[in-house]
């Protein structure tokens, strides 16, 4: 009985010295991040509006790259199984921050994928809707759950178009200093908000993907690769009918 | 009235119903941990802590909750005052070198409050040693 | 006519006993499923990431609204001055009560986290419809509550009929507030209706009327108190015509959808495709829960007879949480079209690939946890009728009206 636990504690351990090893094979962007690491001292403002342009022609089929970088920077790898839940059930109940999502068009049979995950909308309905204020918009415009103050109810759940919210429905048996979560509680992709905060400037996905796909960055600032990128290409939110004004935004769908 | 009696049993029952779950939420980090052994916390080998010893045993809840929320809404990392920070520095180890949960049985986070009967729910998602991926 | 009086409910005490062991033992276990589930986390539970809110919703839901329309009977005795509902109007304020507070009940221990219900009372976000509905409910209460007590209390029965309209008005508030809670989500398609909050509140009458009918014929039988037969007559046509509304609006619900393009998938979905709750549609909501309870209360021979009313009632029950279930569940079940013009071939987390629905099956602690909650609300309101005098002496037809009795 303790037979597992015990691998999945040393499988713990390796994951934490894993990401030590990671700062050596990847030097470019986790370098950088580390070089110019900063805690911020002073609170965020709106001056900054983080986002991200997907570049749907990019993401390659099949690939899930950026999803298994999301599960290790979030420690959503960490969670186990209840023991006696199949496999089919935990599937459906595990946290997922980002997917990919592979599409046909309709009229013309034109086969796209994509990454979906939290949009970080400008009027976001799971802010809305949140009883207590949980669920929130931070000032850079990244759209979070405070957990601290989250009742589990789960109507931003039902609230979100997209999604993209996962609620925590089993008790967290390994709990790594960076990533704390606990059941029942709602989550959902936070542009790695640690990352930001300690002076990072990218996400774990646009880290992983190989193709370039995700362009991450401050959609204020017009020098920024993202607002680049944006001016340069057409894009589009997806229910764009809902006005919600997303910081995601995609091209070539 | 002869019913009183039943009566009060069965609002206990609804009582039960709905505070049980409540109660039942209380910490339930069933590890079990050698005892920590005295001197060995990074704490020990100091002599402040991050605000006045007098202050922290007072105020302590307050200085984290505060940073809680500066953290998670305005994103502000820099500082003493982290939870992952007080763990790192009071946690203590075992006769083997390993680090014992800092909230176990009369270790740091855990003996005041077993004393004065308070229960925290920090645990149930916080890290109660360091894990090094921080 | 006569003066109405009140006494406690009188069955003899083995038979009171038994009917409180009966609904305790049910109680206690939904207590126990509670415990487990929070103990062990959601995980045992039907309820995923995907269908993420469950059976308890649909009692507790079922409950609250439920609970406004309990109310109905004192509203058309006070706010509307219909004598013959006067001696009927405490009970229907009590259940108002009770049901409302099961079904919160059921609603709370569904939380993630209730231990931290006292942050959702402290830290309110006033944008949030849930929120208000927190408010709703608790005004709901203690304006009932005083209500009630200008009823029962004789030096304060002259303000009975203010705080009657004040409760008839707030109920009305209350159920389209709950109606709201699936109004506001624009996500989903099932719910992004204007037609939901009218529908709820219709729905709160028949609902409410049903339970109130059940609870006064059981009382009133097992204590061989008379009732009379208009008086049913008269409830028991009032449930009818409520039925009838919600065959109404059902009716144009589902038109309207059928009208506008982009609802046609989930119109196919509910009525013909969705398994599971196509089934529940057509069989528990529309068939059991509205055809065959209207044949029995308009039939004349048979809406004479106590006993298939007491069947059309608890047809009617069924088929509100069949109605619930439909509502709730079904609308999840439907996958969300976030990419219209396309098809969804893959996910990796469940986005309605080729249309495929949601799966979810309801667990049985989930289940025994809405059971508890409506097993508690009967439990309470017993309670209470032997406790305090809730019900008249009699409702005999020349008691209650003598033009009623000719
Ligand atoms: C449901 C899970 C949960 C519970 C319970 C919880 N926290 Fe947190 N806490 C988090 C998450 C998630 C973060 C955000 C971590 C991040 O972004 O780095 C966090 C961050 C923090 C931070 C800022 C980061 C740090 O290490 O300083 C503090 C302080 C904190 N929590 C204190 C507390 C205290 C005190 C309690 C108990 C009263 C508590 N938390 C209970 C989930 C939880
Ligand atoms: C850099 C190491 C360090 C950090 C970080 C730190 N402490 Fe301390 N703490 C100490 C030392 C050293 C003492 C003992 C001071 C003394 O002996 O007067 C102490 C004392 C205390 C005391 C009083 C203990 C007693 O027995 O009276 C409390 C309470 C306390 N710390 C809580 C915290 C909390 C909460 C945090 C996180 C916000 C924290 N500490 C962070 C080093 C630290
Ligand atoms: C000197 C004894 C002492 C030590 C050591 C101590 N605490 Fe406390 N703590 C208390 C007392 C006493 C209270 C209760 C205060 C009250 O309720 O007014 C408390 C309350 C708290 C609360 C608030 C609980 C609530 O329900 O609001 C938190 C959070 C907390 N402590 C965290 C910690 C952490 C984390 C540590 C370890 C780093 C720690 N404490 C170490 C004495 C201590």
């Amino acid at each position: 009985m303790s037979q597992p636990i015990d691998k999945q504690r040393r499988a713990f351990l390796a994951t934490a010295s894993g990401a030590a090893a990671a700062t050596a094979v990847a030097p470019g962007v986790f370098l950088h991040a580390v070089a110019e690491a900063a805690p911020r001292d002073s609170a965020v403002s709106d001056s900054v509006r983080y986002g991200m342009l997907i570049d749907t022609s990019k993401c390659a089929e099949g690939c899930t790259d950026c999803v298994s970088a999301c599960d290790r920077e979030n420690g959503l790898d960490m969670l186990l199984k209840p023991e006696g839940a199949s496999d089919q059930h935990w599937d459906m109940q595990r946290p997922r921050w980002i997917r990919q999502v592979k599409l046909k068009n309709n009229l013309t049979g034109r086969v796209t994928a994509l990454p979906m995950m939290c949009q970080h909308c400008e009027h976001p309905p799971c802010v809305d809707v949140c009883p207590t204020g949980a669920s929130f918009r931070r000032a850079d415009g990244i759209v979070m759950v405070d957990r601290h103050t989250c009742i589990g109810c789960r109507y931003c759940m039902m609230a979100c178009p997209y999604n993209a919210r996962s609620f925590i429905h089993e008790s967290v048996r390994l709990k790594p200093t960076a990533t704390p979560r606990g059941k029942g509680c709602v989550e959902s992709c936070n542009f790695c908000v640690h990352r930001l905060d300690n002076g990072g400037t990218t996400t774990a996905c646009q880290d992983a993907c190989q193709h370039g796909a995700i362009v991450f960055g401050d959609l204020r600032d017009p020098n920024s690769a993202v607002s680049k990128a944006l001016a340069q290409y057409p894009s589009e939110q997806i229910r764009a009918d809902l006005k919600l004004n997303t910081g995601v935004r995609y091209t070539d769908i | 009235m002869k019913g009183k009696f039943g009566i009060s049993v069965l609002l206990a029952l609804c009582l039960v119903m709905f505070v049980g779950p409540g109660s039942a939420l209380a910490d339930e980090d069933d590890e079990v941990a050698a005892a920590g052994v005295e001197g060995t916390a990074r704490a020990d080998k100091l002599d402040a802590c991050v605000a006045p010893t007098a202050f922290m045993r007072r105020n302590h809840f307050e200085l984290i909750e505060h940073q809680r929320d500066i953290t998670v809404h305005e994103g502000i990392r820099k500082t003493d005052n982290s939870l992952a920070g007080c763990i790192d520095c009071h946690v203590r180890h075992d006769a083997a070198g390993q680090y014992v949960p800092v909230n176990a049985q009369g270790e740091f986070c855990s003996a005041c409050h077993e004393y004065v009967g308070a229960s925290l729910d920090c645990f149930t998602c916080h890290a109660t040693k360091p894990t090094g991926t921080e | 006519m006569s003066k109405i009086h009140y006494r406690e409910w009188g069955i003899e005490s083995p038979r009171y006993w038994g009917l409180l062991a009966v609904l305790a033992a049910i109680v206690a276990l939904g207590g126990f499923a509670t415990l487990y589930m929070e103990h062990e986390g959601h995980w045992v539970t039907g309820m995923t990431n995907q269908v993420v809110w469950g059976t308890p919703h649909v009692f507790a839901i079922f409950l609250i609204v439920a609970a406004s329309g309990a109310l109905n009977v004192a509203s058309i005795g006070s706010v509307f001055g219909q004598k013959m509902y006067k001696p009927l109007a405490r009970l229907s304020g009590l259940m108002a009560i009770t049901l409302l507070v099961g079904g919160l009940i059921v609603l709370v221990l569904d939380l993630g986290q209730p231990a931290r219900l006292i942050v959702a009372m402290t830290t309110y976000n006033f944008k949030s419809i849930f929120a208000w509905n927190i408010y709703l409910y608790v005004g709901f209460l203690a304006i009932v509550a005083v209500y009630l007590f200008t009823m029962m209390e004789r030096k304060a029965n002259r303000y009975s009929h203010g705080v009657g309209v004040l409760a008839f008005v707030w109920r009305l508030i209350l159920t389209t507030g709950t109606g709201s809670i699936f109004g506001f989500i624009v996500a989903r398609q099932g719910y992004d209706a204007a037609i939901m909050a009218p529908m709820f509140i219709i729905m709160s009458f028949a609902y409410g009327m049903a339970l109130y009918l059940l609870v006064l014929m059981f009382t009133f039988n097992t204590d061989e108190r008379p009732l009379g037969d208009m008086v049913v007559r008269r409830l028991k046509n009032l449930l009818g015509v409520f039925v009838a509304a919600i065959f109404y609006f059902t009716l144009v619900y589902h038109l309207t959808n059928l009208y506008g393009t982009e609802n046609h998938a989930y119109e196919a979905f509910i009525l013909r495709d969705g398994g599971v709750y196509t089934w529940v549609f057509w069989l528990g909501w529309v068939l059991l829960g509205m055809v065959v309870p209207m044949g029995i209360l308009f039939h004349p021979a048979l809406g004479a007879q106590r006993g298939a009313i007491t069947i059309a009632a608890l047809l009617v029950v069924l088929g509100g949480l069949s109605a619930i279930y439909v509502i709730v569940i079904g609308g999840q079940a439907f996958p969300m079209s976030m990419f219209p013009g396309y098809t969804v071939i893959e996910s990796g987390y469940y986005d309605g690939v080729d249309g495929m629905a949601r799966a979810y099956s309801p667990s049985l602690p989930e289940f025994l946890l809405g059971l508890g909650g409506i097993a508690l609300a009967l439990l309470a309101t017993f309670v209470a009728v032997r406790l305090l005098q809730f019900l008249p002496t009699s409702l005999a037809d020349e008691v209650v009206d003598p033009h009623l009795a000719k």
